[in-house]
C-alpha cells in the first residue's frame, strides 16, 4: 500500500513538472511583452525580466505620439466594428437558430444540413466574390464590408445557439401558445431571455474574432489609420517602430491591444471554455 | 421525432422573416460565393476589362507556375506538421490536467491565454523571441551551450511558424479533449486495474478508443485552421508586396486577387484550396468510419 502511495506522489510531481514547463512556454511571450513595454528603449534587449528602470513612457508615446495620433482612432474603430459585428451575430444567429430548433416547416433538415456543410468551405472562397460585390456597391474603403456580413447569420453561431435552444423545455412553448403568443413573442420573450449563457458565449466569440481579425480589414479598408482597426494598425506600425528601434513602444501597443480581451476573458472565463466544449461534444 | 411548432396561418411570414438573414448568408456568403468563385475561375478578369472565358487555364497555372505550386506545397507541409502537433500536444496536456491535481484551473487559464489574444499582438513578441542576435530563445540556447539558430531565415521559417501556430492552438484543443476525457466513466479504469492492466495499456485500450470522437473533431478543426492559416505567417515572414518567406496558399490567393487583380487565377486557387480541404475531410471520414467509437 505504501509503495502505491509513493508511486502516486511521483506521478503527481511528474504531472506538475510537465504542466509547469508547458505553462511557462505559454506565459513567457506575455511576460516578455509586458516586461519590454515598461523598459527604456535603451534596455529593450536586456535579459532581465524586471524592467530597470521602470517607465510608462512607452504607453504615453503609443497613445499620443504616433503619426496622425492614430492609436485612439484605431482603438475606437476596433470597439465600434467589433461591437456591431457582435450585435449582428447575436441577433441573426438567434433568429435562425430559433427557427431550426423550434419551428416545423418543410425543408428544415435540408436547410440546416446545408448551413452546417458551409462550415467546411474555406473563407477564402467567399472573399473574392464578396470583394467584387462590395466593389460594385461602392463600399470598398468603408467599414461596411466588415459589418454587413455579420448580419447574415453564420453556421457556427446558429449551431451553437440551436443546441442550447433544444434544451429549453417545450412545455414553455405550449404554455405560451395557449396564451396566444405569436412566433415572434415566443422567440423574443421566451427563448432569448432564457438563453443568456449561450448568447453571452456567442457574443464573446464573435467580438473576439472581429477584434483579432487581420485578413478582412486588410482587404477592405485602406491603410488609413483613422479608418482601420487596432489589429491592422499594429501590424502596420511593426515595420516603422522596429526600424526605428522602438520595440518598447511596439510592445506597449501590443499589450494595450490585447487588454480588452484579457479583461473579458478573466471575467467570463466559463463562457469561453464552455463555449468551446459545447461545440465539440456532439453534433 | 424532432419537436416542431407549426406556424399558424399568417405566421409563415414570421418564419421566413426570421430565416431571412440566414438565407441571405447562404446566397451571398457561402453557397452563392462558392458558385460565383467557381464561375470566376474559368475567366480571365482584372476588374477593369470585360472578363474573358479561358477554360481551365487558371487551374493548369497551379502546376505550371512555380510560385503557385510552391505555395500549395507549403500549405500541405504546414498542415502535415501542424495538425499532428496540435493533436498530440493538446491531448497530452488534457490527459495531465485530467489527473485531478490541485491548481488545474490556473493551468487551464494559462494554456488558454493564446487562444484569446490576437495573433498579431503575440506575433510581435514572437518576432522578438526569434531574433537572431538579441532574441531570448537564442540567448537561452547559448546559455545551455547550443549554437544560435536563425529562426526566421528561409530554411527554418516554416518550422518556426508551425511552432507558433501550434502554441496558439493548444488551448482550444486541450478544452475539446478535456471534455472528452471527463466523459469516460471512472469504473472502466477501476475494472481494468482489477484485471491487472498497467497505465500504458489503460491509455491505449481505454482512453484512446473512447475519445476518438474528440480526436476526430479536433483533427477536423485543426485541418480547417491549417489550410487557412494566415495571421502568424503574415506577421513573422512577410516581405514587401504581400510576399513571404513561407508563402502558403492563402498568400498566393491574396496576392493574385488584391495585389495583381488576377481574379480568375485567385478564384481557381481558392477552389483548389477548397478541394484540398475536401480531400482531407474525406480521409478523415474514412478514419472516422474505421476507428471512431460513438457510444
Amino acid at each position: 500500500m505504501k509503495g502505491k502511495l509513493a508511486q502516486q506522489r511521483i506521478m503527481d510531481l511528474l504531472t506538475y513538472a510537465l504542466l509547469g514547463i508547458g505553462a511557462l512556454t505559454m506565459l513567457v511571450p506575455f511576460l516578455w511583452m509586458v516586461s519590454v513595454s515598461f523598459r527604456l528603449p535603451a534596455n529593450q534587449f536586456s535579459r532581465n525580466l524586471i524592467p530597470d528602470p521602470f517607465t510608462v513612457q512607452n504607453y504615453l508615446e503609443i497613445w499620443d505620439n504616433l503619426p496622425d495620433r492614430a492609436f485612439p482612432f484605431l482603438t475606437f474603430n476596433s470597439f465600434k466594428i467589433s461591437g456591431l459585428i457582435m450585435i449582428g451575430q447575436i441577433l441573426t444567429c438567434a433568429m435562425g437558430a430559433f427557427v431550426f430548433a423550434v419551428v416545423k416547416f418543410r425543408g428544415r433538415n435540408f436547410l440546416f444540413a446545408l448551413l452546417l456543410a458551409t462550415m467546411m468551405i474555406p473563407s477564402q472562397v467567399s472573399l473574392i466574390p464578396n470583394f467584387i460585390l462590395f466593389k460594385y456597391l461602392g463600399l470598398i474603403g468603408t467599414q461596411w464590408p466588415l459589418i454587413l456580413p455579420a448580419f447574415w447569420g453564420g453556421a457556427f453561431g446558429t449551431f451553437l445557439l440551436r443546441q442550447y435552444f433544444l434544451t429549453i423545455p417545450r412545455e414553455l412553448v405550449d404554455a405560451a401558445r395557449m396564451d396566444g403568443a405569436s412566433l415572434w413573442d415566443i422567440f423574443w420573450r421566451v427563448y432569448m431571455p432564457l438563453s443568456k449563457p449561450a448568447l453571452a458565449t456567442l457574443a464573446i466569440f464573435s467580438f473576439k474574432d472581429a477584434w483579432n481579425d487581420l485578413l478582412h480589414p486588410l482587404v477592405y479598408l485602406p491603410t488609413d489609420m483613422h479608418k482601420t482597426t487596432l489589429t491592422v494598425g499594429l501590424a502596420f506600425f511593426q515595420q516603422q517602430l522596429q526600424m526605428g528601434g522602438k520595440f518598447t513602444v511596439l510592445m506597449a501597443g501590443a499589450f494595450l491591444s490585447i487588454l480588452p480581451l484579457l479583461v473579458v476573458f478573466f471575467i467570463a472565463q466559463r463562457q469561453f471554455i464552455e463555449g468551446i466544449a459545447l461545440t465539440g461534444i456532439k453534433r | 421525432m424532432a419537436f416542431g411548432l407549426k406556424p399558424l396561418g399568417r405566421e409563415r411570414i414570421w418564419l421566413w422573416g426570421l430565416l431571412t438573414p440566414t438565407l441571405i448568408g447562404l446566397v451571398f456568403g457561402t453557397i452563392g460565393s462558392l458558385l460565383a468563385t467557381l464561375l470566376l475561375s474559368f475567366f480571365e478578369w482584372d476588374l477593369i476589362r470585360p472578363p474573358k472565358l479561358i477554360g481551365f487555364d487558371n487551374y493548369v497555372a497551379l502546376f505550371t507556375n512555380e510560385s503557385y505550386f510552391r505555395s500549395f506545397k507549403n500549405t500541405i507541409i504546414f498542415a502535415a506538421m501542424y495538425v499532428p502537433g496540435v493533436l498530440v500536444i493538446s491531448l497530452l496536456v488534457a490527459v495531465l490536467m485530467n489527473r485531478k491535481i490541485r491548481g488545474v484551473s490556473i493551468f487551464r487559464t494559462v494554456y488558454f491565454l493564446p487562444a484569446v489574444t490576437s495573433a498579431v499582438a503575440t506575433a510581435l513578441v514572437w518576432n522578438m523571441i526569434y531574433g537572431k542576435d538579441t532574441g531570448i530563445l537564442n540567448i537561452f540556447l547559448e546559455s545551455i551551450g547550443l549554437n544560435p539558430v536563425c529562426w526566421l531565415c528561409r530554411d527554418n521559417a516554416m518550422l518556426s511558424v508551425v511552432i507558433v501556430n501550434v502554441w496558439g492552438a493548444i488551448g482550444e484543443g486541450m478544452i475539446i479533449f478535456l471534455a472528452g476525457l471527463t466523459a469516460i466513466p471512472r469504473e472502466y479504469y477501476e475494472a481494468a486495474t482489477v484485471d491487472g492492466a498497467n497505465r500504458a495499456q489503460q491509455f491505449f485500450r481505454i482512453t484512446i478508443p473512447l475519445i476518438t470522437p474528440s480526436i476526430f473533431f479536433q483533427a477536423l478543426i485543426s485541418a480547417i485552421n491549417a489550410f487557412q492559416a494566415y495571421d502568424y505567417i503574415y506577421m513573422l515572414t512577410r516581405r514587401g508586396q504581400g510576399d513571404s518567406t513561407v508563402p502558403v496558399a492563402v498568400f498566393s490567393i491574396y496576392r493574385n486577387a488584391f495585389n495583381f487583380f488576377k481574379m480568375g487565377v485567385a478564384s481557381a486557387q481558392a477552389i483548389q484550396l477548397a478541394v484540398l480541404v475536401a480531400i482531407f475531410m474525406g480521409l478523415l471520414l474514412i478514419f472516422e468510419r474505421r476507428f471512431v467509437v460513438y457510444e
